[in-house]
């Protein structure tokens, strides 16, 4: 008896203190499409039971390094482990390990929600009965019962979502894969998709969620990683990303572009960075560490007669920790999202 | 003591999940794989009958056709000529369906549910495999269409019930088998129009320069050459014997020995194209 305690406390320690297996530990990830370097060496570490966002632009090379981690992709370059398992050469060890929310509802469309939880329960060894009750729970919890049997092309978009997420969770995978799970819903759905992500998912396993939204990987994730060109450019905490750029952002349009450089003087006397012109001609963004320090910028500019045309402040978007981070904006470009799919 | 187990449970649990995984699939999870995937297709076969067009029109609008545009031509009247042509169009149909096998497969590949298939511990083959087991459903339906339109057009099997029973297993057989072909391309073409011109391109060739529908012996001897190392020849001289005569030939055995050979290549192909596919 006695033993055996002193066997288990340790081990529950570990947990707490994280010094364990890390759940992925990726090190000079590569993956290349002909000439393009998709991925161009990325290093990870997620600690386990830990939510981790991977954030940046479409095309930066998110979802080509989720697909590598989730053994969809030929890993070109770099290593890759999940809980201590090789991805590259245990692959399906890994995928034992893992589920995957795919950027496209990974469900059966010509299945209804009970049948494709059933269907991915037997693939996974569940017998009949196993795969039965373990759809109706997923179900329950995911607030599908009702439409349980209705065909999924009545679902709407919010309620594909979460049953792709359900059908993620039927063996209870320790590791989570989520790829841009809110993209294309509308607000009020993605704030719904974000409770069922912190209750239904994070609990109970660690998390890797890749986004092109601050705010969502605000609202989840315990830890971020911005990606740009296949590079990681920043790591740390959503309050470490966010304080780059100030708590908040004001946007200044001055009534005469002509003026920027005396605006951009004067607002620098007051605030600790100076501000950054936009790629419009007379507006100017610049940082605030309190929203409540709008007023003195505008009594300054004021007094130093420019005049304003419009003003506004605004939490950070990822614009603008990328403009701080990488000095060049989000340029989302059309031809890119086609690789990342 | 057993609250403190229950404390400790998510690091032991993933330790232990590592240590328990399975490094491959098993043959017993190849066979549960394949059958819960198989079951998948035909579910969708039921909720989209349309897709069985080709496998119920094929057979009945052929076989008339073809008997009574060749039938005079080539054995003096449309009776004499059926037994010649049935088994041909048997091979052709039984073709034709395993051409949709392919298509299918590619349709399928591009949807989200395949990212999800790659991701989860299953037989790599399985979701290949699968659809092709619900496929036999389809190659037995035009099996017993072909038959029963040629017995209504006045064909009399001289194998009786249990040579065109074995013609019929035969037949179906030979398309699971050529099947692996077109599914081979399924996975190597990215759209689905492609997977339709290439497997035309191998479907025709394979039926016409064949003794489907005309005697051998009327062909010059290059064309000859190739029509008597053609599987689907195997495939039609051998459904003749069964269903015409009731006897297993050496043709059964070479059209078998095809069928093996056509899967020991494709199959193969099929599965690590299907792995490689993004």
């Amino acid at each position: 008896m006695t033993s055996t305690s002193t066997i288990t406390v340790p081990g529950t320690r570990a947990v707490h203190s994280r010094s364990g297996t890390p759940a992925v530990r990726a090190e000079g990830l590569v993956k290349t499409f002909g000439d393009l370097r998709a991925v161009d060496g990325i290093d990870l570490e997620i600690g386990s039971g830990e939510v981790f966002g991977v954030l940046g632009p479409n095309g930066a090379g998110k979802t080509t390094t989720l697909r590598m981690l989730a053994t969809l992709l030929h890993i070109d370059g770099g290593h890759a482990e999940v809980f201590g398992v090789d991805v590259a050469k245990r692959p399906h060890v890994v995928r034992q390990l893992i589920g995957l929310t795919g950027q496209y509802a990974s469900v059966d469309e010509d299945l209804s929600a009970t049948e494709n939880l059933r269907l991915f329960g037997r693939l996974q060894g569940l017998n009949s009965g196993q795969a039965r009750s373990r759809a109706a729970e997923l179900l329950e919890q995911f607030g599908l019962t009702e439409a349980a049997r209705r065909p999924l092309k009545q679902f709407s978009g919010g309620m594909r979502r979460r049953l792709d997420l359900a059908a993620s969770l039927i063996t209870r995978p320790p590791l989570i894969f989520l790829d841009e799970p809110t993209t294309g819903l509308d607000p009020r759905t993605r704030g719904q998709m974000w409770d069922t992500i912190r209750e239904l998912v994070a609990q109970d396993c660690t998390v890797l969620l890749t986004t092109q939204y601050l705010d969502e990987a605000d609202q989840l994730a315990d830890r971020i990683a911005v990606i740009d060109h296949g590079l990681k450019v920043a790591e740390g905490t959503p309050d470490e990303l966010k304080s780059s750029v100030g708590e908040s952002t004001l946007q200044v349009t001055l009534s005469d572009p002509a003026e920027e450089s005396d605006a951009i003087w004067t607002m620098a006397g007051l605030l600790d960075e100076p501000p950054v012109p936009s790629p419009e001609k007379g507006r100017l963004n610049a940082a605030l560490p309190d929203a409540n320090r709008a007023g003195e910028v505008l009594i300054a500019l004021h007094r130093a007669g420019i005049s304003v045309a419009s003003v506004s402040v605004a939490k950070p978007t990822l614009d603008e920790v990328f403009l701080a981070i990488t000095g060049h904006g989000t340029d989302n470009e059309p031809t890119t999202s086609a690789e990342e799919s | 003591m057993t609250t403190t187990l229950v404390a400790a449970a998510p690091q032991v649990d993933i330790t232990a999940r590592v240590a328990a995984a399975r490094p491959h699939a098993t043959a017993g999870q190849v066979v549960a794989n394949t059958l819960s995937l198989a079951w998948r297709s035909v579910v969708k076969m039921r909720r989209n009958p349309e897709q069985l067009f080709d496998v119920v029109l094929q057979p009945l609008l052929f076989t008339a056709m073809f008997a009574w545009i060749f039938g005079g031509a080539i054995s003096g009247n449309v009776e004499a000529y059926l037994p010649l042509m049935i088994p041909g169009i048997l091979a052709q149909t039984a073709l034709t369906a395993c051409m949709a096998t392919g298509v299918q497969l590619r349709e399928d590949m591009d949807k989200g549910v395949f990212d999800r298939f790659r991701s989860l511990p299953i037989a790599r083959i399985a979701p290949l495999a699968g659809p092709m087991v619900a496929d036999l459903i389809r190659y037995a339906i035009a099996t017993v269409l072909t038959f029963t339109m040629g017995f209504v057009m006045g064909y009399r099997p001289g194998g009786g019930v249990l040579g065109v029973a074995a013609a019929g297993l035969l037949v179906v057989i030979a398309g699971w088998s050529l099947a692996w072909i077109f599914t081979w391309v399924g996975t190597i073409v990215t759209s689905a129009r492609a997977v339709q011109g290439i497997s035309m391109m191998i479907m025709f060739p394979l039926t016409f320069l064949s003794n489907a529908f005309v005697p051998v012996d009327t062909l010059p001897g290059w064309l000859a050459a190739f029509v008597q190392v053609n599987p689907v020849s195997h495939v039609v001289s051998a459904t003749r014997d069964l269903a015409n005569n009731g006897a297993v030939t050496g043709e059964v055995g070479l059209a078998l020995l095809g069928c093996v050979i056509a899967i020991a290549v494709f199959a193969p192909l099929a599965v690590r194209s299907y792995q490689k596919a993004v």
